[in-house]
């Protein structure tokens, strides 16, 4: 019987194992996918919000500036890499600094500091880059970039450190209320996460073709785990969860932001810090944004879809968001894009986080969209005050063991890299060429306490194949430390999610043909 | 009537080659591309390259060719035959893998040296 | 420079005898490819006795290892070999030269200096070293245009891999990348993996390309297209990719000549797999960190006609220069490369040379829109001995003969009748001494011209 289960290992449900790992608390962390963040999460503009942006009326209002604060001090104490860089808010006529005033008397009644209004030549002088029809912009020094799926990450391999179960590939198909205790009907998804030590054996395992539905494991429809309370923070299926238990009270409405990842080499020098052209209904528009990388983030656009995980991107949203891009910076070139993604927001009919407690022991941090990543910190404070205004006993752990470090090898300095190498030689073997990253980090990340299953797990904790070749390069070779360092049979290996399988057999096998 | 390009100089000559005709060749930009659309309606032939199972952690794969070129419609076979072959260390260039390949010239050899 | 600090251990590759690392060499050759064994060999062979080659893989030979398939030395050796072959002659020829090789190593910088450049490099065995070097030659190869640069639109499935990739899972690691699969790009690698998909028992229904002519070789769209009756569809391009975790389904759209999808020419294939072979660009992270000047039209250095790029001593050759179509120009180039190298570093003694070479003058290639670009970029006239070799690519296929023409202002200078040309096949002519010398100004226009 678990006190606390978490549905969704999004950066909100994140921060709250990291919370709860602090106290005596047996907490499970359940997600459907292979890995944290696999939704929203990894898929945003990465952005540390000031704070000036929500009404101060709403959660989102009373929690960004709280959360932006804390997301700092978070990344220095697990190191994940982030950067104050500041953002600006820029006006290209009256109307619009009009609006930068509005912001800016928002932004000091949520409690931001710093903020000043400045003259588009003065902005030019930091900005050079910016539109010449810029009039003015809002100054926000308090605010920055990070890496969000690493941050998601951090704390969860903290929790997991100190006793947080993390349970992925689990489905959460029920939920039972039986008077102290939740009961969570699971699904466990990928069936060749078990596949037998037969089949891992048989050196020429061939699937049969490559599945299209997720496949359920026949023998875990029964399964079935308990908590004393449950905490909803499955960010696009947050109302389904929420539904499970209570009565409709805000229904998501899935909105789709593309994106363009230019190379920092070839764009050149392009902006200092995040630039956003004034927020409108549908959101705080098209930013250009530096990368903890040393690349460039152009986006998002806000499509309302229908299907929930539909991350594809369109060619008139990517057309859509260079034109708006371009009105803010003239001369960016788009050709040095190295990557299109995109991400599914929560946004919902309520118009806020909805942040609840919708039933009996029953809390919702649904609805969680932008300033999110920024405000899960603080979001995960308020979590545990409910929890604890619903009777759960909260005693601090005696032995928490926080903190996190990791070795990078381009950020060791030139004079210690010698003796470095001599003593920890797998960092002398450089697997990503883009980004100069060695198989030692490769197989550090294999050994932290949330190992990664796919390729792309691998990258979201090394940064192999996020640069120039995009994998090209060092995807074999991950590949095979990944099967070497589990034990697993190459041909599971997953590029990302749960059957995103990258090689379908042998060469010289023939059942493995199509013709 | 056949057509083929000629691939003997980057020109790439448009060739008609008539079967009922003794195999007259017309099209083409100079006496090199008779003989070759000649061949390729008659009896076309290619080299073909491959690899097979080597019993190897270092190099899983030997790339191997036909020493000579074959019958283009006896490739396909060619290929199921290298299912079955797996080469034990040292393996050197040239080595014959599969001989005499449908009891002709032809040998698939192996085109590079495996140690271990 | 100071003394320089150096890790001096034994290391051993590939089963040839154990070197000593030294601190300082005549010749540190960055990449064990054909070009950077070309350059090596060109460099022994023209006096140099202290050379190290440093390969990122385990292995010599670069990109060749993975081209099983035949069509290489026709040109330099007179017979057709694959690329293991091909590379072997050359990984032969180093045995009892006493050239340096360390595999599966990386060089990290290159800090050029005026007394000898330094290298920092690494692997497991040697660890992390800085080396000197007299001169280096730059000879990393290229690498592929990836979905991102292009921006397809879609889901970022599983199964799409740029063709050198599958070919290294197929090839190398004997591994199957997909059943039923679509090409993006007629160029010779996406053509070559056409063929070894279908031959590994795949079904390869179609290659799309953008362009309306082919853009590899008319060898490998007979035999690895029309050989198996896999469709070729010109000006096509892919518009979107479908597929949850595994690729699904691909729509396929003509294209205008602006390369926009026309509306209402959608084909939609059933296929798990995605090659992307749609170009290759020059590998040169470290050519542009270390100051070297660069051509955008080609992507990689500018060089003099001896290889030599903007900083003294270094040079570069192969797919790092410009993108070869033909290995045997790769090692040609590359020779020649070695060749400079040797002839610099024998020289830095003679002190009248070096002064002389700072204020050298040279002419500089412009070229017109009919040429997409022309390695080398600049020619030190004084330095040709009999003649200097021009490579160059057009920019629109010409199916009738033309001229090549080099101006000096109005006047002709050279003129070269060719056939036909293509933008996929790479070009070369011989510019005579006799002929630079009559040059006034210092600047050679190249054009395409119909002939009279």
């Amino acid at each position: 019987m678990f006190d606390v289960a978490i549905i969704g290992a999004g950066v909100v449900g994140c921060a709250v194992a990291y919370e709860l790992s602090q106290y005596e608390l047996r907490v499970a962390l359940i997600e459907k996918e292979n890995d944290v963040a696999m939704g929203a999460s990894r898929a945003n503009t990465a952005i540390i919000h000031g704070g000036y942006d929500p009404e101060p009326h709403t959660m989102m209002g009373k929690l960004n500036v709280e959360g932006m604060y804390r997301c700092f001090k978070l990344c220095e104490e697990l190191d994940v890499e982030h950067k104050k860089t500041g953002s600006w808010v820029v006006a290209f006529d009256e109307e619009q600094r009009v609006t930068l005033q509005m912001l800016l008397v928002q932004g000091i009644a949520n409690g931001c500091e710093g903020l000043d209004i400045l003259e588009g030549d003065v902005v030019r002088l930091q900005e050079p880059n910016l539109s010449d029809e810029i009039v003015a912009a809002l100054w926000v020094p308090e605010s920055g970039v990070l890496n969000p799926w690493e941050f998601a990450l951090a704390m969860a391999e903290v929790a997991v450190r100190n006793g947080v179960t993390f349970m992925p590939n689990t489905e959460v198909a029920a939920l039972s209320w039986r008077g102290n205790h939740y009961e969570i009907g699971i699904r466990i998804v990928g069936a060749w996460h078990s596949a037998t030590d037969e089949d891992m054996a048989k050196k020429n395992t061939c699937l049969s073709s490559p599945p299209k539905e997720k496949v359920v494991m026949p023998d875990c429809r029964a399964m079935k785990i308990s908590a004393r309370h449950v905490i909803n923070a499955a960010g696009v299926e947050s109302d389904r969860i929420h539904n499970m238990v209570a009565p409709p009270a805000f229904e998501i409405v899935p909105t789709r932001g593309e994106y363009y990842i230019l190379d920092g080499t070839a764009a050149g020098h392009v902006v200092h810090s995040v630039v956003f052209p004034c927020p409108t209904r549908a959101g705080k528009g098209v930013t250009i944004s530096p990368t903890i990388h040393g690349d460039y983030l152009v986006g998002p656009n806000a499509e309302v879809i229908d299907d929930r995980t539909d991350t594809s991107v369109t060619r008139s949203a990517l057309l859509d968001i260079a034109d708006k891009a371009r009105r803010v910076v003239p001369d960016l070139d788009l050709r040095t894009s190295i990557r299109n993604f995109a991400g599914v927001r929560s946004n919902s009919t309520y118009g806020d986080f909805f942040i609840e407690k919708s039933a009996a022991n029953f809390i919702d941090l649904a609805a969680i969209k932008s300033p999110g990543l920024t405000c899960a910190p603080a979001i995960a404070r308020v979590a545990r005050e409910m929890l604890r205004e619903e009777g759960l006993p909260m005693e601090r752990r005696t032995l928490w063991r926080g903190g996190r470090r990791v070795i990078r090898f381009k950020a060791i300095p030139e004079e210690e890299r010698a003796a470095f190498v001599r003593a920890h030689p797998l960092y002398g073997r450089v697997i990503c060429r883009c980004e100069t990253i060695t198989e030692g980090e490769i197989v550090a990340a294999m050994k932290r306490e949330i190992p990664p299953v796919s390729i792309d797990g691998v990258k979201r904790r090394a940064g192999t194949g996020m640069g120039r070749c995009q994998g090209g390069f060092c995807g074999p070779r991950v590949l095979e430390i990944i099967a070497r360092e589990s034990g697993r049979d190459p041909l599971c290996i997953e590029e990302d999610g749960c059957g995103s399988i990258i090689l379908i057999g042998e060469t010289k096998n023939p059942t493995c043909r199509e013709i | 009537m056949k057509e083929y390009i000629c691939i003997i100089c980057p020109r790439g000559c448009h060739l008609t080659v008539d079967e009922e005709n003794d195999y007259a060749v017309t099209g083409n930009g100079c006496l090199r591309g008779v003989a070759y659309g000649r061949e390729e309606a008659m009896h076309p032939t290619r080299v073909v390259t491959s690899s097979v199972r080597v019993r190897s952690e270092k190099y899983p794969r030997c790339p191997v060719k036909t020493d000579l070129a074959i019958a283009k419609s006896d490739v396909a076979k060619a290929m199921l035959l290298l299912d079955g072959v797996e080469l034990v260390p040292p393996v050197h260039r040239g080595d014959i893998v599969i001989a005499s390949l449908f009891c002709g010239e032809a040998n698939f050899i192996a085109t590079r040296d495996i140690d271990e | 420079m100071s003394v320089v600090e150096t890790n001096g251990k034994q290391t051993v590759c590939d089963g040839m005898a154990a070197i000593e690392m030294h601190d300082e060499y005549e010749l540190i050759v960055i990449g064990g490819g054909p070009a950077g064994l070309g350059a090596a060999l060109g460099a022994r062979e023209h006096g140099l006795k202290r050379i190290l080659i440093v390969e990122r893989d385990v292995d010599l030979g670069g990109i060749l290892n993975q081209c099983i398939h035949n069509g290489f030395g026709l040109h330099y050796f007179g017979e057709e070999l694959t690329g293991p072959e091909y590379a072997a002659k050359f990984v032969d020829r180093l045995g009892g030269q006493s050239i340096d090789v360390l595999c599966d190593a990386m060089v990290l910088e290159i800090i050029p200096g005026e007394d000898g450049h330094v290298l920092r490099l690494m692997s497991v065995e040697a660890g992390y070293c800085t080396v000197r070097s007299r001169a280096i030659v730059l000879a990393m190869g290229c690498r592929e245009r990836t979905r991102g640069a292009i921006q397809i639109p879609g889901t970022r499935a599983a199964g799409i891999f740029t063709a050198g990739t599958a070919q290294r899972y197929v090839n190398i690691e004997g591994y199957m990348v997909g059943r039923r699969v679509i090409i993006l790009g007629s160029g010779d690698i996406g053509l070559i993996m056409a063929r070894r998909m279908v031959l590994e028992g795949a079904k390869v229904l179609a290659c799309v390309e953008i362009m309306p002519y082919p853009g590899g070789l008319a060898r490998n769209i007979v035999q690895c297209l029309q050989d198996f009756d896999i469709p070729l569809y010109l000006s096509h391009t892919i518009t979107k990719i479908e597929g949850k975790e595994r690729v699904e389904k691909v729509t396929v759209q003509e294209v205008n000549d602006r390369f926009e999808p026309i509306e209402g020419t959608e084909k939609v294939f059933d296929v798990d797999t995605v090659l992307l072979s749609v170009g290759l660009i020059p590998e040169n992270e470290l050519s542009h960190v270390a100051g070297v000047e660069m051509d955008a039209k080609t992507s990689g250095p500018i060089v003099f006609e001896n290889g030599e790029t903007s900083i003294p001593g270094i040079f570069a050759c192969g797919n790092v220069l410009h993108v070869h179509d033909l290995v045997d120009f790769v090692t040609t180039e590359s020779e020649g490369a070695g060749r400079a190298a040797a002839e610099y570093v024998l020289r830095q003694e003679d002190t009248t040379h070096v002064r002389m070479c700072e204020n050298e003058s040279y002419i500089s290639l412009v070229i017109d829109e009919s040429v997409a670009y022309t390695v080398p970029q600049r020619i030190r006239v004084l330095r040709i001995d009999d003649g200097v070799r021009v490579f160059f690519r057009v920019k629109a296929p010409h199916k009738t003969p033309k001229r090549i023409v080099f101006r000096d202002g109005e006047r002709i200078v050279a003129s070269f009748r060719r056939p036909c040309m293509t933008p996929g096949e790479m070009e070369h002519v011989t510019l005579q001494r006799a002929e630079l010398d009559n040059v006034s100004g210092n600047e050679l226009l190249i054009s395409v011209e119909e002939i009279r």
